[in-house]
């Protein structure tokens, strides 16, 4: 199985075989153990469910701790030693958490290929862009020299770089943020990857360069048809460019679904939540951060665990008691899965249904303890 | 404080003893001949180290040797980490052409290679254990100098500095009572290095001659030993190894003293 | 107009003159805080005179003038490259310190590739093997490297690599009758300078595993190292371009800082070994009391240091891009 596995798994598109989903996740848990061995260990990805087509954008869509990158790290195999995963990643078909760690090296790059939050700290300082792309090149496709070289400026143009002849021979500190990205992009589809991992990758761009990157992004999800698996906190970006959203929350799946109809009429109450921050015109939450202070962190909530209960609960404005002692299964609801014991409910309160009408008067009309609740203290 | 650290500082404590000690255990004057040349460590319980090559105890001089790199390690760098002190707040506080000058000039000592600076001072001045003090001193100050510059510059722009300016308190007043205190605590992290470079300069200094002739030291015990060292290089290995021991424990002791003080300074050193 | 790298330079040598008029000034306040002057030691060395020949000499050598007068006289003979006479080698003292200068050279260069290699290596070593048996072992031994005495250690490889395992020659820079045609000579020179390359490196190797070590271990931490891992690039080729090389910055820095120190301790190197460099000079000037003599010394040590100081430069634009000029300044928006 092994054998099989390492030998197609890492090839180009030429192994696709159009049977099987570009990516396929199943009841994947990563778990950190404590540094120092004395702390406990810390779940940060629950058992979740993914599945993926090639030319789809799958957007994870979450706050920190909600276990995002903890999962975009298990599928590109980068996880730090602490770190133990189960369950089981297919690409095309074979599953790449099986592989030993030579072969997973093929598999990244080749197979899976990723961009990173910050396009300074994702190039290496001292080296000229152009030749951390020949690397890419010699390493998965052999290519050398003036081949190499045509062929990075090739990808470079396809990335929306350019004069690409002569931003090759710069170094990342000569490029602005969205450069950077560009390159780091065209660096990681270089080898020709079916699945690219980006996270949250345009946070740390500015609002008219994030807009153009998010483009890019999803034109070569058009063009080269591959598959982005999409990491944000911010769910306008997600429902901007992503076919699907899935919503994180505590390590689990809370809600996946097209996205036009998860923006529309959110089944998860966090997803109400998210929407709100994420609204243009939210009433007092502007930053985004605000929501993020009062959920709970990652720590706190597997303290509370042995998995008694939705756990969201504790800041859910419609939490009953029977939420507080039985999570909910992830459940189909409207096109897609939904974890709420009261999801049918949700669109009955005032709101959910269309938010942009009218902010103000709804959202003040829910509860104001309700913890992490938009509009919270208006 | 880090274990390293402890380490140090009994092996700092170990000297102190040694160099205390040293009339207690050996009354005699270390420079005695007192028994036959050349006798090998533990031949004779009454030279447990042995003898040199013109007779004289090993271990004394050994003992005696302990004030020597004390004294001048400890005075030296107490002399460099003093003019660093100095000329950087008031580079720091003052800015401006002072500044400029007293950089320059502290660039000046950092680039003259300050061996031969001590070499040169030495040997105008007359070989004495002062003016090794001296020449060390004089010779390694800009690495304080420097940092208690940058320190006192970030400090100077702060409330409490413009409050006691306000106050009408002089210049240099603010200078070295308000904003000195607060940019003395990097300058901890230089005290072990300080003091154990200062060490090794007067051992080095000691073994080309230049300490002061009447004294016995580690560098001038390696410097005798080595007429004998096809026959007996244990007079050439036992001060080496003496010299080694003492700068490991200031410089452990240092860093250990500053991760102490200013955890988040740990690289710095 | 100049090309980029020779107006680096010159701006650098520009730099370097204040440093060298300090340097100056400090040199004559030595000198003449000396009891007595170079007519006395001249004299002394001439075995007396009398007090009409001191007069004459000291109107020749200009040493009747007053303080500022005698200065003056100073920096004209300095910038002539007139550093007097020596009486230790009977001879100018530039021409002493460039006959001993190749040698010097020679020890301090080997000695810096040796210890900066090696410290790399090392320190590279210890940053992959973080925490671990290695790492210990190596962090330690720096440690006490760090502190042995140079002269001492010299001393300690002389006995067991000369006399005891008479591998080595014990001192000097070549056999006084060994091979003449170049080759042999060369190859005679480098078998000499062995143990005290191996002796001035090792002291000076500590430093830069340590900087090794410490930024290595941040470079391998750094998202640009994850990235290359996102890419699939195997682990050595990652290790040498996308850690190594980013963590080489600082030790190569730290070769500029450290030139001085290394010539002040070559001094006692080349004395325990023999080697007839500057520092054999220096402590022969000393031990004379030749103070002209010494003054040169360390006015072409301040000189030798700046030099290797801009070739490090040169050398760190090399390797950091950050340091070149700003023409390359490409893309912006």
């Amino acid at each position: 199985m092994a054998a099989g596995g390492s030998a197609t798994a890492g090839g180009p598109t030429t192994s696709a075989r159009p049977d099987h989903a570009a990516l396929e996740v199943r009841d994947l848990r990563v778990r950190y153990r404590s540094i120092d061995d004395h702390g406990p260990d810390v779940l940060a990805v629950d058992g979740i469910d993914l599945t993926m087509d090639r030319g789809e954008v799958l957007s994870l869509v979450g706050e920190s701790g909600s276990g995002k990158s903890a999962t975009l790290l298990a599928l590109a195999g980068l996880l730090p030693a602490n770190a133990s995963v189960s369950g089981s990643v297919r690409l095309q078909g074979h599953d790449i958490l099986a592989l030993p760690e030579r072969a997973r090296a093929r598999v990244r790059g080749r197979g899976i290929g990723m961009v990173f939050q910050d396009p300074g700290g994702s190039l290496t300082p001292v080296l000229t862009v152009g030749s951390l792309i020949d690397e890419v090149l010699l390493v998965h496709r052999g290519l050398q020299g003036a081949a190499a070289r045509a062929e990075t400026e090739a990808l470079l143009a396809r990335c929306g770089v350019g004069d690409p002849a002569r931003r090759a021979q710069a170094y990342p500190h000569q490029l602005s943020g969205g450069l950077r990205q560009r390159v780091a992009i065209a660096a990681a589809l270089a080898a020709g990857p079916e699945v690219i991992l980006a996270d949250e990758p345009t946070t740390a761009l500015d609002a008219t360069v994030q807009a153009q990157v998010l483009d890019l992004l999803v034109g070569l999800v058009a063009d080269e048809g591959v598959a982005l698996v999409l990491v944000t906190h911010d769910l306008a970006v997600a429902a901007a460019v992503a076919d699907r959203i899935a919503v994180m929350y505590a390590g689990r799946i809370a809600e996946e679904r097209p996205a036009g109809e998860l923006m529309e009429r959110p089944g998860h109450p966090y997803t109400v939540a998210l929407r709100a921050a994420a609204l243009p015109f939210r009433p007092r939450d502007r930053d985004g951060e605000g929501i993020q202070e009062r959920l709970p962190e990652l720590r706190g909530r597997m303290a509370a665990a042995g998995g008694t209960g939705c756990s969201f609960a504790p800041r859910c404005p419609l939490a009953t008691d029977h939420c507080r002692l039985v999570a909910p299964p992830l459940e189909p609801f409207e096109g897609g899965l939904v974890a709420c014991w009261r999801a049918g409910e949700l669109a009955e309160w005032p709101g959910v249904e269309s938010p942009e009408v009218e902010p103000e008067v709804p959202l003040a009309a829910i509860e104001p303890q309700a913890v992490g609740w938009p509009g919270q203290g208006a | 404080m880090t274990r390293s650290g402890w380490v140090g500082a009994i092996g700092l404590g170990l000297l102190v003893a040694m160099a205390l000690l040293a009339p207690v255990i050996k009354p005699r004057d270390p420079l005695d001949l007192v028994g036959r040349p050349l006798l090998e460590p533990f031949a004779d319980p009454r030279f447990l180290l042995g003898t040199d090559a013109l007779g004289r105890d090993v271990l004394a001089q050994l003992l005696y040797s302990a004030r020597v790199s004390l004294v001048v390690g400890l005075a030296a760098a107490a002399g460099a980490i003093g003019i660093g002190i100095g000329v950087g707040t008031v580079a720091g506080f003052l800015g401006g052409r002072v500044d400029g000058i007293l950089m320059r000039i502290s660039e000046a000592f950092q680039t003259v290679p300050t061996f031969l600076l001590a070499l040169a001072l030495l040997s105008a001045l007359g070989a004495s254990t002062a003016n090794v003090v001296l020449a060390i001193a004089l010779s390694s100050w800009p690495a304080t100098a420097r940092l208690v510059r940058a320190e006192v510059l970030s400090l100077r722009q702060r409330e409490y500095v413009d409050a006691a300016r306000l106050a009408g308190l002089g210049p240099l007043t603010v200078a070295f009572r308000e904003v000195l205190p607060g940019a003395l605590q990097p300058v901890v992290a230089l005290v072990g290095v300080t003091v154990g470079a200062a060490i090794l300069v007067e051992s080095a200094l000691a073994f080309l001659g230049l300490g002061d002739p009447n004294q016995i030291s580690w560098g001038v015990m390696i410097s005798n030993g080595r007429q004998a060292i096809r026959v007996a290089p244990f007079l050439v290995v036992i001060p080496g190894v003496c010299v080694a021991l003492a700068i490991l424990s200031v410089s452990l002791l240092g860093d250990g003293l500053a991760a102490r003080l200013a955890p988040q300074r740990r690289y710095l050193s | 107009m100049l090309p980029p790298t020779l107006s680096f330079i010159l701006r650098r040598l520009l730099h370097g003159i204040p440093v060298v008029l300090i340097v100056a000034v400090g040199v004559f306040v030595i000198l003449e805080a000396a009891p007595g002057d170079a007519v006395d030691a001249y004299l002394a060395q001439l075995g007396g005179g009398d007090a009409s020949l001191a007069a004459d000499l000291r109107e020749q050598w200009g040493l009747d003038r007053s303080e500022l007068g005698r200065f003056i006289a100073y920096l004209t003979s300095i910038v002539t490259l007139d550093l007097g006479r020596s009486v230790a080698v009977g001879g100018s003292v530039v021409e002493a310190i460039l006959t001993r200068l190749p040698a010097t050279l020679l020890l301090m260069g080997a000695s810096i590739a040796f210890s900066a290699s090696l410290g790399v290596l090392l320190g590279g070593i210890a940053a992959l093997r973080r925490g671990g048996m290695t790492d210990g072992v190596l962090t330690l031994g720096a440690l006490i490297l760090n502190a042995i005495p140079g002269f001492w250690l010299g001393l300690i490889l002389i006995v067991v690599f000369v006399v005891w395992l008479g591998w080595f020659p014990h001192a000097g820079f070549g056999s006084i009758n060994g091979p003449r045609d170049p080759i042999g000579r060369s190859l005679d020179i480098a078998w000499h300078l062995v143990l005290p390359v191996t002796t001035l490196g090792l002291t000076y190797m500590a430093l830069y595993l340590r900087l090794m070590r410490g930024a290595m271990i941040e470079t391998r931490a750094s998202t640009w190292v994850r990235a290359a891992r996102a890419r699939g690039l195997p682990e050595t080729r990652i290790v040498r371009r996308h850690m190594a090389r980013p963590a080489l910055l600082p030790v190569v820095t730290m070769l500029g800082l450290q030139a001085g120190t290394m010539l002040g301790g070559s001094v006692v190197i080349e004395t325990v070994f023999a080697i007839p460099g500057l520092g054999s000079l220096a402590y022969l000037a000393v031990s004379q009391r030749d103070l002209p003599l010494i003054a040169g010394v360390v006015l072409a040590g301040t000189v030798l240091v700046i030099i290797v100081n801009i070739l490090v430069d040169l050398s760190y634009a090399r390797i950091d891009p950050r340091m070149t000029d700003e023409r390359l300044r490409t893309g912006v928006g």
